[in-house]
């Protein structure tokens, strides 16, 4: 099977993020699917980030450690990845910063200098000695850089890009594949995607790592797709604001991590009793605090399931891709709506940063669903208790219709009350809802099942690890098990996912197993945890080796 | 077809049934009393239906007047009234959004959403009941507090000023700043109606009286006047008058509207992006196959 990765490395501010994407994209533009992880640290100017771009002729979505070709901007980047470089590994470093370089050496200062080209351009220097490395077109390099580069700059990195092929050598060839060229998006840009498809109207934001970059590209997106993207003081503010929206009849979304979240969570109970829906895009990075503000983890899981004041219902999705994170995000802003609760959709930094190819028309959508109208007989009581829980809605400004919403326990036109059988009533209304939700998810795919199911051995996993745990379980011909829905538990789906499971390992980027502790109190055995909370996720090798001293 | 009701209400129709549980001789009672009069004859004057009002309240005695009327209500939480009014108003411009919020609630829980909503002035009415201590939590200093003022969590009084909220909105851009006495409540209706029809943000900050934690009825009688109408577009002027008394001093206290100007709505900028409903899917394959 033809694959290749790429490791790309410098200092912040070079555009290493925007680099990965181009190699990415030439790899697309050859018919191949591509992952890239970015990895940088928490600063503006300086440090060391990279980028590893993969592209195979099948679907991924992890990274391996060997590369086949490692560019350097700098020294750190072939320092800091000695264990990337093996005997077939083609270095191509910039002379001008790196020492004690080794394979190919481009003197990138003098060649941007001699072109008159900014320093950015460099990028395109390496992604020109990428091609020339990978048996890559002449031509294909261009139309790649005619794609991504805005028109004025075009010229000077063609000519750039031009010097970096002439001065390297063909090593490998990459045979062009006839699958179509993906687009490159990341789990943000998917997740927004995805939520206006459900429905939105309106994003409020704060920006937080990891979701800012959601922020960002519906801000930018914003007339493209007719929705409104607002960014107010702070994270209360913003999920006030998205209350207001949706009380007044906008679907509104909103986009934090954990720090963010502990902000919205009295927000988040007022959604609960006054059945506002709202969905939240929850981006986990490692904590506690601040953290490591720039890195990965699966550390809120719990957070999310028990956030808020008193009892209530949500929908907690975990996607583990972008076919998943597209469909999850429209259906949890759908189904808020539909049952009147809040929705959180947890991805984390390796989903909501990282970038995969995106084949739209392969993913598989649930069923359409619309929010309950009030039919205008009788006089509106806004919290009208009904069999499934469900009060049909009305928003002010309709003739002859007021509209009450409560934080407070209610009665059903929303008048306060803290009369005990109103209290009771009301509890169980809420509780109904959840039932109902529950109900309605049987018929989703909840839980997700990969490989045989009589392997004899199976990986549990949920998130951004999924397909690391795809790779990793093929060679040891195991079973992966993921959840898709947290809350409320899939409890039969999961039953049923995991008969004849045999060996369990629960793989997560945490240091308690969240999941696990998730699936003992539904009663299940989630076996033993491969943990890893180092801020960083698995690359496909690195579990496969740590699987081998659990279940080999 | 029917014809078409007139939009005006009695304002004794806008009185719900939910028993009132305020406090003989409270101030709120005036303030409800004067908001539903205002609202009706908003509607019957301004033709502005009864359906597009919508009241905030937030924690507090004073959030109780939202389930007193027969109005539209938000009855959400401490201090976060103001950004939620901010969404209501964004998700539907025919609508009159009016927040109750109290000293506390606003002053001191809130108070970076009161700037900000003035900063960008939000479409939106700010009724603050300033009775100057929590009621509800029976007895607390509030950020309006006279220094000296002995509560229940600072029985040696407290040392602090309090805070000239007017002269902070003014500060933070509010477009339209107003005071009122609940013990003039004809005065305080017709500000009630100048703020809710003020294109922009608009506060009025209401000297409330509490019957039980903080009666400073004649303390008000004594000092507060109302101001003769003049010229209320000047910045500088306003902050003079405004600063006439600081909350805390023994000084003349002016009523009435100190600012009012026009500004560009901030929800306003909003309003070319949602105008029509377009195929939103439709948009999202276009963003998606011309990636770039």
């Amino acid at each position: 099977m033809a694959e290749y990765s790429i490791l790309i490395g410098g200092k912040a501010g070079e555009g290493i993020n925007t680099a990965g994407l181009s190699i990415a994209g030439l790899f697309s533009r050859l018919g191949y699917r591509t992952y890239m992880y970015f990895d940088y640290p928490s600063l503006i100017r300086g440090g060391h980030n990279f980028a590893i771009i993969r592209a195979s002729e099948k679907a991924i979505g992890a990274h391996r450690t060997p590369a086949d070709v490692l560019l350097a901007f700098d020294q750190n980047s072939i320092e800091n990845h000695r264990e990337s470089i093996h005997g077939g590994t083609t270095v191509v470093h910039d002379a001008s910063q790196v020492v004690r370089g080794e394979g190919y050496g481009l003197p990138l200062d003098a060649i941007v200098k001699e072109e008159k080209a900014p320093p950015i351009t460099k990028n395109s220097a390496m992604l020109g000695a990428l091609a020339r490395v990978a048996g890559v077109g002449r031509d294909v390099l261009e139309d790649v850089l005619r794609e991504s580069v805005p028109a004025k700059h075009l010229e000077a990195n063609l000519r750039v890009a031009g010097r970096g092929y002439d001065a390297v050598e063909g090593v490998f060839t990459v045979e062009p594949l006839d699958g179509p060229a993906l687009p490159v998006l990341t789990g943000n840009e998917v997740a927004g995607l995805g939520l206006v498809h459900g429905g939105l109207d309106s994003y409020v934001a704060y920006p937080m790592t990891p979701t800012s970059s959601l922020l960002h590209f519906l801000a930018n997106r914003a007339e493209d797709l007719s929705i409104r993207v607002i960014h107010p003081e702070n994270e209360i503010s913003v999920i006030m604001m998205a209350l207001g929206l949706a009380y007044a009849g906008e679907r509104a979304a909103v986009g934090t991590a954990g720090g963010g979240f502990c902000l919205m969570t009295e927000g988040l109970s007022l959604a609960g009793m006054s059945e506002i829906p709202v969905t939240i895009v929850v981006g986990q990075r490692p904590g506690p605090s601040t953290g490591i503000p720039t890195y990965t983890a699966q550390t809120d899981l719990h957070f999310v399931l028990n956030a808020g004041q008193g009892e209530f219902p949500r929908l907690v999705v975990a996607p583990g891709d972008l076919a998943e994170t597209y469909s999850w995000s429209a259906t949890a802003l759908a189904l808020s709506w539909k049952y009147q609760v809040p929705s959180i959709i947890l991805t984390d930094k390796t989903l909501a940063e990282g970038a995969c190819s995106f084949d739209l028309g392969a993913v598989a959508m649930h069923p359409d669903r619309k929010p309950e109208i009030w039919d205008g007989t009788g006089e509106y009581r806004r919290y009208a208790r009904t069999k499934s829980g469900v009060s049909p809605l009305t928003f002010p400004g309709r003739a002859g219709t007021i509209v009450k919403a409560n934080s407070y326990a209610h009665d059903e036109a929303g008048f306060t009350t803290e009369a005990a059988g109103e209290v009771t009533a009301l509890q169980e209304k809420m509780l109904r809802k959840g039932e109902s939700l529950k109900e309605e998810l049987s018929t989703y795919p909840t839980v997700r099942t990969y490989g045989a199911r009589d392997a004899g051995r199976t990986i549990v996993c949920w998130g951004s690890e999924k397909w690391a745990c795809i790779e990793a379980a093929e060679e040891f011909g195991a079973r992966v098990v993921q959840p898709l829905v947290l809350a409320p538990f899939p409890a039969r789906a999961w039953k049923e996912a995991m008969i004849g499971a045999g060996n369990v390992v629960c793989v997560e980027n945490n240091a308690t197993g969240q999941l696990a502790r998730l699936l003992r109190q539904q009663g299940f055995d989630p076996g033993r945890s491969v943990l890893k909370y180092d801020g960083r996720p698995f690359a496909v090798d690195e579990l496969a080796a740590r699987l081998k001293e659990v279940i080999a | 077809m029917t014809p078409a009701q007139p939009a005006g209400r009695p304002a004794g129709d806008l009185v719900s049934p939910a028993e009132n549980t305020w406090c003989p001789g409270c101030g709120n009672f005036s303030i409800e009393h004067m908001m539903k009069s205002a609202i009706a004859e908003l509607s019957e004057e301004e033709g502005i239906p009864i359906e597009n009002f919508v009241l905030l309240g937030g924690i507090g005695c004073h959030g109780k007047l939202v389930d007193y009327l027969n109005v539209n209500s938000f009855y959400g939480i401490h201090g976060r009234s103001v950004p939620a009014a901010t969404g209501i108003r964004l998700a539907n411009p025919d609508l009159k959004v009016i927040c109750h919020v109290g000293d506390g609630d606003i002053y001191a829980e809130g108070l970076d959403h009161l700037l900000f909503a003035a900063k960008r002035n939000s479409d939106i009415t700010v009724v603050v009941h300033d009775n100057r201590v929590y009621g509800l939590t029976t007895g607390q200093y509030t950020p309006t507090s006279p220094t000296g003022f002995r509560g229940r969590s600072t029985p040696g009084g407290i040392t602090e000023h309090p805070l000239n909220p007017l002269e902070v909105m003014l500060a933070a851009g509010a477009t339209h700043i107003a005071r009122g006495y609940t013990r003039k409540v004809q005065h305080l209706k017709g500000l009630f109606k100048e703020a809710i029809m003020h294109r922009g943000f608009s506060l009025i900050d209401v000297l409330q009286i509490c019957a039980t934690y903080f009666n400073l009825t004649d303390y008000y009688n004594e000092h507060a006047y109302e101001m003769k109408e003049g010229e209320t577009s000047r910045f500088e002027s306003a902050l003079g008058k405004i600063r006439e008394w600081d909350y805390d001093r023994e000084a003349p206290i002016p009523l009435g509207t100190f600012y009012s100007v026009d500004k560009p709505i901030y929800e306003e900028k909003f309003r070319a992006l949602t105008a029509d409903r377009p195929d939103r899917r439709a948009l999202v394959r276009k963003v998606i196959e011309e990636w770039r």
